[in-house]
């Protein structure tokens, strides 16, 4: 194919010194990642905090272990404790009365307070069982699904990536056919003996590359700094970046076909990205969202992509996991991208 | 082959207007061949349908005895087009740029190389396209249709919106890629551009023709008079409308102007009056010839 390493090497050379596309291809996206894992692994760390009001012997008695889990500090005055629970400085007050144990917790936070009231009630059964004088005869080993490495970050890898790629190869698209269009460089091409699938075939080939380099930083940045740590087949991930690239492609293609500046081709390539990256469950899970919300979610290319990279990245199911996102994605793009060809003006008027 | 290009009976219109109304022509191998007219008159629109660029309504084409629709990927390397709107690759430098169209067309990074020479844009070489000057842009978006060495070449208004010592430059570039024995075709809505390059000129309007001759032969036929000026303290002008040939005389001050069509006699007889201070001879050009065939003045 004639012209297609020349115009590579020129889109390349295009996208490389260009320091707008460069930071919101590779900068941006991993300051979310920063951000949002900065944000979730201080949570998931955050312990109760109880205010001992005055003498409680059955915290004072409660087994090592367990008082481990929550952070006890002792006051004298009953009000200003609950006051402090009332304005989440605290998450609970408690104080005991004989044998009865006041617990003061805050609807507010309803995690924390149903947290507060399991670990306080576990502290009444201990009690209650040691006052018993016989050894337990039931026991709660609790399990997480999950491998023991899960944490947030694991979760936001895949997702923010795949912003990034979709938000990466639909702006590129959509900005080169439309800069090249209005500039009137489509129009040089076509006086050129150059195959229009020359011009296609160099725009995939630079769009694949930028996501690979994408998903290389993305994985590099969050092993090293965050703590990821990829399972089974991830490598699968790869083939599904490709594919998904194609499919955020022909969107591209379409926002750059269907407008005429490249001003409006952003915004509108920002106003299916964004949108979709919510959906998609990019930011956060969508595991509590509406029926009807999960349907549309489905109907985006970018929810497969996460969800096929969730699996073989960190939830550690095999390759087989991602042909059926992998076969979503081309049958996306193929029909995109053939409404996108059907909309295609080499002309700015 | 005598004929680069011959057009016949070509037809387009736009919702219901005719950019182009049944236009004929032909272009000799060699030859520098203008379209002039006023903005809207028809001629990129006569000059895309050419190069291939849109599918006209009726009437044929034959472009070094090909059709130019549809796209013909064994004549597109035989022609080279330069747009109105500079169209380059963006953040490339001028260098970079040419030697992309060149690979484009399979033309090595040497040629490409030279050209940027011929076009005299070495020393901004290492520039990039958006930081070079207009007049540097035109330059360098010639070169870039010229990389391939194309028979046939078309420019469509090359000049416009540079300024008067860009366009003289410009000029003598476009004269050597003529002399170079490449056929030329030049839209236009300068006339002097029209009268300094071309050998032959088509004066379009309204999607027609309305003459095509050389520039000469243009302001010839048009029988138009001939406007002599000297200084007003030469001849009275009581006196010069008494000169024989004379047709008109009109003052400003500073100078008598005469209007004639027999200025031998007119000068000869200001001569031998010793009264020619301050001469100044001003024929006909293109404009007289437009207000001649459209009954209005020429507005570019």
């Amino acid at each position: 194919m004639r012209g297609l390493v020349p115009l590579s090497r020129a889109m390349l050379l295009g996208f490389v010194r260009d320091r707008m596309a460069l930071f919101f291809t590779l900068l941006f996206p991993l300051m979310f990642l920063v951000l949002f894992g900065g944000i979730f692994s201080f949570d998931t760390q955050a312990r109760s905090e109880v205010l001992q009001v005055g003498d409680v012997p059955i915290l004072d008695r409660a087994p090592r272990e367990q008082v481990g889990e929550v952070d006890i500090t002792r006051v004298d005055d009953l009000a200003a404790a609950i006051d402090q629970v009332g304005k989440g400085d605290a998450d609970a007050a408690v104080e005991q009365h004989g044998d009865e144990l006041v617990l003061h917790f805050s609807r507010a936070d309803q995690v924390q307070a149903a947290t507060v009231q399991g670990t306080i009630g576990s502290f009444v059964s201990a009690a209650n069982q040691a006052v018993s004088g016989e050894p337990p005869r039931y026991r709660l080993r609790a399990e997480q699904v999950e491998d023991d490495s899960l944490e947030a970050i694991q979760f936001l890898t895949p997702g923010l990536l795949g912003w990034a790629i979709a938000m990466s190869a639909t702006f590129g698209a959509a900005l080169t056919l439309v800069t090249w269009r209005k500039s009137r460089l489509l129009r040089k091409l076509r006086l050129a003996p150059v195959p229009t699938a020359s011009i296609v075939g160099a725009r995939v080939g630079v769009s694949m590359l930028v996501a690979l380099v994408q998903m290389a930083v993305f994985l590099g940045l969050a092993m090293a700094f965050f703590g990821l740590r990829l399972t089974g087949s991830w490598w699968m991930a790869i083939p599904l970046v490709l594919v998904a690239t194609l499919s955020f492609l022909a969107i591209g293609l379409l926002a750059g076909a269907v407008t005429r500046t490249p001003e409006s081709a952003s915004g509108l390539a920002n106003l299916i990205v964004l949108p979709m990256a919510f959906l998609s469950g990019s930011f956060f899970p969508l595991e509590g969202a509406p029926a009807w919300l999960q349907a549309i979610s489905r109907a985006l290319p970018l929810r497969h992509l996460n969800e096929g990279m969730l699996d073989v990245m960190v939830r550690g199911l095999g390759p087989s996991a991602a042909w059926a996102p992998i076969g979503v994605l081309l049958g996306f793009g193929l029909v995109v991208g053939l409404i996108a060809v059907r909309l295609f003006r080499w002309e700015a008027d | 082959m005598n004929v680069v290009i011959e057009v016949r009976d070509l037809r387009k219109s736009y919702s219901g207007v005719a950019a182009v109304d049944g236009i004929s022509f032909v272009a000799r191998p060699g030859e520098f061949f203008g379209i002039l007219g006023p903005n809207g008159a028809g001629k990129t629109t006569t000059l895309e349908m050419i190069e291939g660029l849109r599918k006209p309504d009726s009437g044929a084409i034959s472009l070094l005895g090909r059709s130019p629709w549809p796209r013909d990927e064994e004549l597109l390397p035989r022609i080279g087009v330069q747009l109105q709107a500079s169209a380059f690759f963006e953040q490339m430098t001028a260098r970079e740029q040419i030697r992309t169209f060149a690979a484009l067309y399979g033309v090595p990074d040497r040629r490409a190389d030279e050209m940027l020479e011929t076009v005299g844009l070495v020393d901004k070489a290492d520039t990039r396209t958006e930081k070079l000057s207009g007049g540097q842009q035109q330059r360098l978006a010639i070169a870039c249709s010229l990389v391939h060495d194309p028979e046939v070449v078309f420019l469509d208004e090359p000049t416009s919106g540079l300024d008067p010592q860009a366009r003289r430059n410009l000029w003598d570039l476009l004269r050597s890629i003529n002399e170079a024995g490449r056929t030329v075709v030049l839209t236009t809505h300068y006339m002097d551009e029209a009268e300094a390059l071309c050998d032959r000129v088509a004066i379009m309007d309204h999607g027609r023709i309305l003459k095509l001759d050389s520039p000469a032969a243009l302001v010839r036929g048009l029988d138009a008079p001939l406007h002599i000026s000297v200084e007003a303290a030469a001849i009275a002008p009581a006196d010069a409308r008494g000169l024989a040939g004379v047709e008109h005389v009109s003052e400003d001050g500073s100078s008598v102007m005469l209007t004639t069509r027999d200025a031998q006699s007119v000068l000869a007889e200001l001569a031998r009056r010793s009264a020619l201070e301050g001469l100044q001879v001003r024929g006909a050009g293109l404009e007289d010839v437009f207000l001649d065939l459209t009954g209005r003045e020429y507005r570019a």
